[in-house]
């Protein structure tokens, strides 16, 4: 009887007050339908890429509804049982999973996913978690315990190999100790260790990740072979020039001169067809969610929202930054998607929860002073 | 004094402050680093924007050589000699294919691949780079094309690919005329404007496929392809077509020349017919011919070798570079020559008992006929071949004017014939012989010289030409082979390609000419005619005729030839000169057997089937007379 009038006025509740934030909503939806445009073109007009690339926005969508509906209270709650979780999976993929050359999947039969997209979104929430037990700016001992919730799952996805993600995860957590306010003077401390540490990186690189960064310092020095996508993929751009060539006219796509043309380079593709003005564009969307995402993590009444929120808007902005960087030959080569436009559902899907648990968090702030 | 240890009191206000000051540091950043990324694309997409358009142009936009369509050679009416016909040739992208080896031991068990493509496949795969095509097996059959086309998927970077092949539809009969196309070497590319080549296969490697090469080619086209990564084709951006070579319209006629190669039988020799006047050549035979279809596709060394070694020599022509002794086919001319030079005149008599001496020398020049002809003038000399005339026409004119007057007919040179390689021959004179042997002239050699023995050498189209040059009474063009080149059969007046000197010989009195004429009608009509057999069945026309035999092995004094009791290698070579008719001749010409032992016997019944042909007389219409 009681959950039945708790669920009652659960529903009431979302009737009374909107869930989703539809500034936010509508960014999301026009960026993720741009990219649907310029998968169509970027696949060689398979309607079928396309289709699918839909049925998972829907999907990310509904995931993002629903998880906008629950309490940020429960996501604190579970955080460290998340976190576990995530640690866990990757423990196991490093005996059982599969993969080429690198063991980063683990296949439940039903799906086969990455564990590490899990940590995306656990260890900020980790994080957040630990950063609300204690009052704020965090001082030495909460730095360092972050640093250890952080190296941990980052280490395990480096030895996968993934570097790429590994980096990501932990950029991902490092975000929310920058917002929790360490000080300045720490945190130039820790990117001159950062800094000073590289070399020893270098040392436990694998020999494909340490090409990757020397094709990135010299892609010419290799045409034919590691600098073939940074070469083709700027052709592409500067080729497509201030308008673009014209939806589905990208030569450099096309005749498969540009590689993982409707996945990690579809920028390319976007930038030939539609120019320098698309690229702006699409950045003004991304720039438009960011600030967004910031605006509402700022609205929420509790720390561990505030901090949760505002970290996942900075990590969609790192893949972003880091993708364009790449496309641009500003950064090395690392497998990372163009946040809601390149093919494949588990980026699209995380993203879209992510965005989600912003929304929950906006949406439940009056709510969740009461705690 | 210090507080208890214990949880500070939390400040939501300054918490929610600091977050919101790290969130505008956070965004102040993202901007930035949207501006830099913005910097970078507008210094790619727009200062940038030119070289990377080129490079994406270079990318995409490949050219390609278009081969023109080879120009086509027909006969004088319209036969064709030399035809372009589809074919299939298998071809193997190195690069594409993953066990080269393992593929051509395959291929082979498919498509009976021999070793002599495999060692052409492996030269011509060496001259190119590993992603161009390289042809392993030309001229497919339709069975092997579908043999191919069902295991197609088993052969990554193998293809069957269309292309033209030369076709010689009369085989042996025209390869000395014709000649053929063969695969484009390395050698040949030295010599031609690689450009102009670049999507050739074949070129004319001989006769008129060589000598009109330039013509026959055509010009390259040109296409503006787009390409995709892996360098395949997708569509045509742009297409300059090529333009196709010119036909050659021969002089030859077809049928005369394959009734020549087939009156030859299983004897070697040549035989080359002229039309008087205009220098067309009409038959230009030497037996044995070769099978030119096969150097197309290509030779394997061991075929190639037995035609090289073969001792009846196929590969050799006769008609342009063989050299013989013109023996008695010379008498018309050193008669013309004498009667020219004021030595005799048209009723001079001289009494023939036989041989020839020298004054003051012992030596006999023996003639034919034992003891002799009895009263002879120059008609009675040609007709009946009266060697003792010539002896001493020959040795009162010397051989200096006797080389002056020869020459005018083309002896010694080149006639100019539109093929390459012809021979020059050999026309003595003291001059000559001082500078080739360093020796003076000796009176015996003027002698001898008289019946065309000696240092003489002629080729057979010399021999036919100088019998056109008497027939058209003095005057005859070049010898030719090609009437017209185009696009179209010449209407009215062939145009040559080059304008063709006239051979033009010096006559004082026609009537010098008319009796040398006279003598050559008699040798066929006369009753004494050397070789009257040839014309028992009394044929409807006059021809003109002289009969020759060119000695293969000398014979001392007072030796006797009797050919029969002659091994055939050393049997003497059997020569006929004729043209007919006599009074307006369409046609002369020059037959060699070699070892056929008596010109009248051998080469003469030769030369009248193939003015029987030539003037419309079957062999029935000639019987019902």
């Amino acid at each position: 009887m009681n959950t039945a009038v708790a669920g009652i006025r659960f529903l009431r509740s979302v009737a009374a007050r909107p869930m989703l934030d539809l500034p936010l909503v509508s960014a999301l939806v026009a960026t993720a339908c741009f990219g649907l445009v310029v998968l169509y073109g970027a696949s060689g007009e398979d309607s079928g890429t396309v289709l699918r690339q839909a049925v998972r926005l829907a999907i990310g969508l509904t995931s993002m509804t629903v998880i906008a509906c629950l309490s940020p209270h429960h996501f604190r709650v579970w955080a460290p049982a998340f976190y576990a979780l995530g640690l866990a999976l990757l423990v196991l993929v490093a005996f059982l999973g599969e993969g080429r050359g690198a063991q980063r999947w683990l296949d439940l039969g039903i799906i086969r996913f990455q564990p590490s997209e899990i940590l995306k979104l656990s260890l900020p929430m980790m994080l957040a978690w630990y950063m609300h037990r204690s009052s704020l700016p965090p001082g030495w001992r909460q730095l360092l315990v972050s640093l250890v919730i952080v190296a941990v799952p980052a280490v395990l996805i480096a030895r996968q190999p993934d570097l790429g993600t590994a980096m990501l995860v932990a950029t991902s957590g490092l975000f929310v100790v920058f917002l929790a306010g360490l000080s300045w003077r720490l945190i130039t401390f820790f990117c001159v260790s950062a800094m000073a540490l590289a070399p020893v990186l270098w040392h436990f690189m694998h020999d494909y990740q340490r090409g990757r960064v020397l094709t990135f310092l010299n892609p010419e020095s290799d045409p034919l072979g590691s600098g073939w996508n940074i070469i083709q993929s700027k052709i592409a751009v500067g080729s497509g020039g201030l308008f673009g060539k014209g939806w589905m006219n990208s030569t450099q796509a096309h005749l498969e001169f540009l590689p993982e043309r409707s996945t990690d380079f579809v920028l390319a593709v976007l930038a030939e067809e539609f120019g320098l003005l698309g690229v702006l564009l699409l950045f003004a969307l991304y720039l438009y969610i960011i600030g967004r995402c910031l605006w509402l993590a700022g609205q929420a009444k509790d720390s561990f929202s505030r901090l949760l929120a505002g970290a996942l808007g900075l990590t969609f902005f790192v893949y972003v930054m880091v993708n364009a960087g790449m496309i641009s030959g500003l950064l090395p080569v690392v497998g990372v998607p163009l946040p809601l436009i390149s093919y494949g559902g588990t980026s699209l899907i995380s993203l879209l929860t992510s965005f989600g648990l912003i929304m929950s968090v906006y949406s439940h702030r009056r709510l969740l002073n009461r705690y | 004094m210090k507080p208890p240890a214990r949880k500070p009191i939390r400040d939501a206000v300054r918490e929610a402050a600091i977050f919101r000051a790290r969130a505008q540091v956070g965004f102040f950043l993202v901007c930035a680093v949207f501006a830099v990324l913005s910097g970078r694309y507008f210094y790619l997409q727009v200062l940038s924007h030119d070289e990377f358009t080129t490079r994406a142009e270079n990318n995409r936009v490949k050219y390609r050589a278009l081969a023109p369509n080879r120009g086509l050679i027909m006969d004088r009416h319209g036969v064709i000699l030399a035809d372009n016909r589809p074919a299939y040739r298998l071809e193997l992208i190195p690069e594409q294919v993953p066990d080269l080896g393992e593929t051509l031991v395959e291929l082979g068990e498919l498509l009976e691949i021999s070793e002599a493509d495999i060692q052409r496949f492996h030269k011509l795969r060496k001259a190119r780079r590993s992603f161009q095509a390289v042809p392993l097996k030309l001229r497919l059959d339709e069975d092997q094309v579908a043999r191919f086309a069902v295991d197609r998927h088993h052969f990554p970077g193998v293809d069957i690919v269309p292309y033209q092949t030369r076709v010689y539809p009369l085989g042996e009969n025209l390869a000395h005329v014709v000649g053929y196309v063969g695969q484009l070497d390395a050698d040949d590319l030295r010599s031609v404007d690689s450009g102009r080549y670049a999507a050739t296969s074949h070129i004319g490697k001989i006769g008129l496929e060589q000598a009109y090469e330039n013509m026959l080619h055509g010009e390259v086209g040109r296409e503006k392809v787009e390409t995709n990564v892996q360098g395949r084709i997708l569509r045509s951006l742009d297409k300059t077509p090529a333009q196709p070579g010119h036909n050659l319209y021969l002089t030859i006629d077809s049928a005369l020349q394959q009734l020549a190669m087939a009156s030859l039988g299983d004897y070697t020799g040549a035989i080359v017919a002229i039309e008087p006047g205009s220098g067309e050549v009409l038959a230009m035979v030497s037996q044995p011919g070769y099978d030119p279809n096969a150097f197309v596709a290509g030779l394997s060394v061991a075929d190639y070798q037995a035609l090289i070694n073969s001792s009846r020599r196929p590969l050799f022509n006769r008609a342009l570079r063989g050299g013989y002794e013109p023996g008695s086919t010379i008498k018309p001319y050193m008669a013309l020559a004498g009667l020219e030079n004021g030595i005799i005149e048209l009723d001079t008599v001289m009494m023939s008992r036989g041989y020839f001496q020298l004054p003051g020398q012992p030596r006999r020049y023996r003639d034919w006929k034992r003891g002799g002809h009895g009263e002879v003038d120059v008609v009675k000399a040609l007709e009946e071949s009266v060697n003792v005339f010539f002896f001493d026409l020959a040795s009162k004119m010397g051989i200096d004017a006797i080389h002056d007057y020869l020459e005018q007919f083309g002896f010694g040179q080149p006639t100019g014939i539109d093929l390459n390689g012809e021979a020059r021959g050999i026309l003595p004179s003291r001059a000559w012989k001082r500078a080739t042997m360093g020796e003076p002239w000796y009176p015996g050699e003027t002698v001898i010289a008289g019946i065309g023995q000696g240092f003489n050498v002629t080729t057979p189209l010399q021999l036919a030409h100088a019998a056109a040059v008497l027939a058209a009474r003095g005057e005859s063009g070049q010898p030719h082979l090609v009437r017209h080149v185009g696009y179209e059969p010449a209407t009215g007046d062939a145009d040559h390609p080059v304008p063709r000197p006239a051979t033009r010989i010096s006559t004082t009195r026609s009537d010098h000419l008319e009796a040398v004429i006279d003598g050559m009608i008699a040798v066929v009509h006369g009753k004494r005619g050397s070789a009257r057999a040839i014309a028992a069945d009394k044929p409807p026309f006059v021809m003109a005729g002289k009969s020759g035999t060119a000695q293969v092995f000398g014979l001392a004094q007072d030796e006797e030839y009797v050919g029969d009791e002659v091994p055939r290698h050393l049997r003497d070579h059997a020569l006929f000169v004729a043209f007919a008719p006599a009074d307006e001749p369409s046609i002369a010409l020059a037959v060699v057997v070699e070892h056929g032992g008596g010109g009248s016997t051998v080469a003469a019944p030769i030369a009248r089937q193939l003015i029987d042909a030539h003037l419309g007389y079957g062999t029935e219409e000639i019987a019902a007379q």
